[in-house]
């Protein structure tokens, strides 16, 4: 059977992983060069405990479900996932009997271990904590990962597995006859398809469209970040949100798995047709730093070392957007993916397989008795032992020359990465690290290009950014000929 | 892993590095060189244009020769010089670093160490500018290693944010190689490079310098397709009403440098806001057998400013290997900033050596008098500012035994 999913990012991926676990021919199409490029790159990467949604949702279900599921998905795809737990903090008495009700909801939800914790524990927990806060909920189940990294091995083990990967490839169209979806047409190709699977994101509405199949309309919701120097040390050590409000989770503080510090979001909600407005605002900017402050008034905002923005999501229903659909039959929406769609999504891909595909389309199941749930994360030697790395270099001289000096990513890195499938800047920052540091690839962007050019065999001019368009270098100083 | 053992280890091939490792095999103890490129050097070898050399050889060479220069000097001291070769962990309390090189890991015992790491250009990031986040926006420094060592070109018209040297350097570069730079855009009232470089650079090319402006805005996707600038009040805040569009592919950042020091947070103190390695005229740190010299320590105009004191450095290293005694009874004073001294180094002074002094004001003024208190120097100028580093020597002797704290000021001439 032909299973054809369009979007690559966590939901996709971790869907086209989960699909190839059983015996299906399965195609992954991604517009960007690369899986997790959309939604999935800028987000808070939070693996939430699951108290924020009312029960009785998809969005409550899946999240803790998913929850439950992500330490162990993250081990067999080589992912980081540090379960940090997080806090809720209350600055008021008001706050604070909000606080009792998440906890009343999380109970429902079956998150464990909620607890309510008083000022004086709480800063201790947490000496950097504007003083002012009168108490927290803490949840020991939440988390922070690496998402984009999290999209990109599920792609890599599902191609090992069997599957198709189709970057840089938009759909266009569909053929269905007989009441059923027999084509997906991109700008390259006609792809044959049992089951169409919609997990294009933002775009996940006009995908539906595209096939004569109802789906709320999405609008993006901007989100902006400032992200702080891993050298400002761990300034806390969970995550730190404030009490919710119904729009938004709040600006948060929290460390990132290697070790940074993020801030952020804000949450402006945008037109329908700005779903590639990932413009930073001096508004936002401002907002996210004012905000960021009251929770944790010393932080260093001058070790700033990038600012971003990201777009979830949003329907006007207030929960994801899951269906299996009859007219035509055999297409799958999964829309409305916003938070907690990155914790959900382990969850979501059981969901799609062994309820929608089995249960709702009657696909009998045959097990892929040869799938390999393993993929192996880029070794990264400065990770592990000296004596370790000493013998890699042995092996291999390349694991000797660092190439990105603030995060010690070495040449053999750099060509692992190329390997499995980096094709462009940001596929090889994004899978190594590398050019994420402080200097933000000042002296390393050059190397990465020569390496990039040399084993891709293409000539260093046609070396990109990340999409088509985005060119570095515009030629020759002087002819070649000289 | 191989362990081998030195007098001195310098950690850093730059302009600072190369001095220190000529300066400490002068006295003729063993030296080894760690450098993370390909060749020392550092940022002189993309440093095609003249102006090198003028204060510590008397004669204007490029960047590249003037690395020559010290290169040669490296091989006649027959100094190991180990290239691609990136420090890992410094173990300062175990007198050892570990070395990662394609050859292997190289665990380098040394009895005195010379850290010489130079600095970074500040990124794009850490400027917030709001808008896009296209190709296309290079650090002065990446875009001078594209034109000048690889032969490509970033792009075809650029605006250049930051009046620093290297920004006004790239201005004449990307013009002569056929770009067109439409302006050069500083936040301050006053240029951030050398005077010189502002004639050179800009004026004889005709390329607009807009003072007290900023960019305010990036945007373009996948490419920069157009940035926003604006006039800024005294405080840098952005005038509304006055943002102006310029069409260009191109941004290039020359906003500061910040001193190398990552390595050795926790272990070096570091000077919370200039963020560098705080250092005594001797080059020594807070650590006894520890130096530190060059742009790591404080950000200099000229090369021959870092070449001395890595020179120093090195010297007073290879004078402790020689007797570690030295320190024993060393004596430190501190020297203070003052009225109207913005950046001072060094930090300390040591009687052993001369007191040699650089300075940047903090605005420009007229008619000064710079004063080393307590009555150990007086100097009248006719004119300061920030963009001009101010060098100056005092012999030893002329601070007296008892001065516990001496001060920098500049103050009006009354």
């Amino acid at each position: 059977m032909k299973v054809v999913v369009i979007g690559a990012g966590v939901v996709g991926s971790l869907v086209a992983r989960e699909l190839v676990r059983h015996d299906f021919d399965v195609t992954i199409v991604e517009r960007m060069p690369d899986p997790g490029m959309g939604v999935t790159r800028a987000n808070s990467a939070i693996v939430h405990a699951g108290y924020d949604d009312p029960p009785g949702t998809l969005r409550a279900e899946l999240c803790a479900m998913g929850n439950s599921l992500f330490q162990n998905v993250c081990e067999e795809l080589g992912v980081e996932f540090k379960r940090t737990g997080s806090l809720v903090v209350a600055f008021n008495d008001e706050e604070k009997k909000r606080l009792d009700r998440l906890v009343k909801q999380g109970e429902k939800n079956g998150v464990p271990n909620l607890k309510l914790v008083e000022r004086n524990e709480l800063l201790t927990m947490e000496p950097h904590l504007n003083p002012g806060a009168v108490a927290a909920l803490f949840a020991p189940t939440a988390g922070i990962t690496e998402p984009w990294m999290l999209a990109i091995s599920a792609v890599e083990n599902a191609i090992k597995n069997g599957a198709k990967f189709l970057p840089e490839t938009e759909v266009i169209g569909f053929e269905t006859k007989g009441g059923r979806v027999r084509k997906v047409i991109t700008n390259s190709n006609s792809i044959e398809a049992d089951i169409v699977i919609n997990a294009a994101g933002l775009f996940a509405d006009e995908i539906a469209e595209l096939a004569g199949v109802e789906h709320p309309p999405i609008h993006p919701r901007k989100g902006e970040y400032i992200l702080l120097d891993k050298a400002v040390g761990r300034i806390v050590q969970r995550v730190i949100f404030p009490t919710p409000s119904e729009k938004s989770k709040g600006v948060l503080v929290l460390p990132t798995v290697d070790g940074g510090t993020l801030l952020g979001p804000n949450a402006v909600d945008l037109p329908r047709e700005h779903k590639n407005d990932l413009r930073t605002t001096v508004e936002g900017i401002n907002e996210v730093r004012e905000k960021a402050l009251l929770l944790v008034p010393d932080l260093p905002i001058h070790k700033t070392i990038r600012t971003f923005a990201g777009l979830r999501p949003e329907t006007p229903q207030k929960d994801f957007y899951i269906t299996a659909e009859m007219k035509p039959w055999g297409f799958i929406n999964l829309g409305g993916m916003r938070s907690p769609g990155l914790t959900a999504s382990p969850a979501i891909a059981r969901y799609v397989v062994e309820y929608l595909i089995e249960e709702k389309f009657g696909i009998k199941l045959q097990k892929n008795e040869k799938f390999d749930p393993v993929n192996n994360r880029i070794n990264h030697p400065t990770a592990g032992s000296v004596e370790k790395w000493d013998r890699l270099i042995d092996e291999d001289p390349s694991w000797g020359r660092i190439v990105c000096a603030c995060n010690e990513v070495t040449e053999a890195e750099i060509r692992e990465a190329i390997k499995k499938g980096a094709r462009t800047l940001d596929g090889v920052k994004f899978r190594t690290r590398a050019m994420f540091g402080r200097c933000q690839g000042g002296f390393c962007t050059f190397r990465i290009m020569k390496i990039l050019s040399e084993q891709l065999g293409v000539p260093i001019e046609e070396v990109k950014k990340s999409v088509d368009g985005s060119w570095v270098l515009d030629g020759h100083v002087r002819s070649d000929n000289t | 892993m191989r362990r081998v053992s030195t007098n001195v280890l310098v950690i850093g091939g730059g302009a600072a590095g190369m001095a220190a490792a000529v300066g400490a095999a002068e006295r003729g103890v063993k030296v080894i060189l760690v450098e993370r490129d390909d060749r020392t050097g550092g940022v002189l070898n993309q440093c095609i244009h003249n102006g090198f050399g003028l204060h510590f050889f008397r004669e204007e060479l490029t960047g590249p020769e003037y690395a020559e220069r010290f290169q040669k000097m490296l091989t006649e001291h027959n100094i190991d010089t180990i290239l691609r070769g990136h420090v890992w962990k410094p173990l300062f309390d175990e007198n050892k670093v570990w070395v990662i090189t394609a050859s292997g890991i190289w665990e380098i015992s040394y009895d005195a160490l010379v850290v010489t790491t130079g600095a970074r250009e500040r990124p794009f990031g850490a400027l917030m500018i709001p808008g896009d986040r296209p190709s296309g926006v290079f650090t002065a420094g990446l875009a001078q290693r594209f034109v000048n060592i690889e032969n490509r070109l970033p792009g075809k018209r650029a605006l250049i944010l930051g009046s620093g040297d290297i920004g006004l350097i790239m201005a004449r570069r990307l013009t002569l190689e056929g770009m067109e730079v439409v302006a050069v855009v500083e936040r301050l009232p006053y240029p951030g490079g050398l005077e010189r470089n502002v004639q050179q650079c800009l004026v004889d090319f005709d390329i607009p310098l807009l003072l007290s402006h900023t960019v305010v805005r990036v945007e373009g996707y996948p490419r920069l397709q157009k940035v926003w600038i604006a006039k800024v009040d005294e405080k840098f805040r952005p005038i509304p009403g006055t943002e102006t569009p310029y069409e260009v592919d191109t941004l290039i950042l020359s906003v500061g440098l910040i001193p190398e020091v990552e390595l050795f947070e926790g272990s070096l103190d570091i000077h919370p806001k200039s963020r560098g390695i705080k250092v005594a005229n001797t080059g020594r740190t807070n650590r006894n057998n520890v130096f530190a010299a060059g742009n790591n320590v404080v950000i200099y105009d000229l090369v021959d400013y870092v070449s001395r004191e890595g020179f120093m450095a090195g010297k007073h290293a290879a004078m402790f290997v020689e007797n570690p005694d030295i320190t024993k009874e060393l004596k430190r004073v501190p020297i203070k900033t003052g009225e109207n001294v913005a950046v001072l180094s060094p930090y300390w002074f040591e009687p052993v050596e001369d007191l040699r002094l650089y300075l940047r004001v903090s605005k420009p003024m007229e008619d000064v008098i710079l004063r080393v208190k307590p009555s150990i120097y007086e100097k009248r100028y006719e004119r300061v500012a920030p963009n001009e580093m101010i060098s100056l020597t005092i012999k030893a002797d002329r601070v007296s035994e008892e001065t516990d704290r001496i001060e920098v000021e500049v103050v009006t001439n009354v």
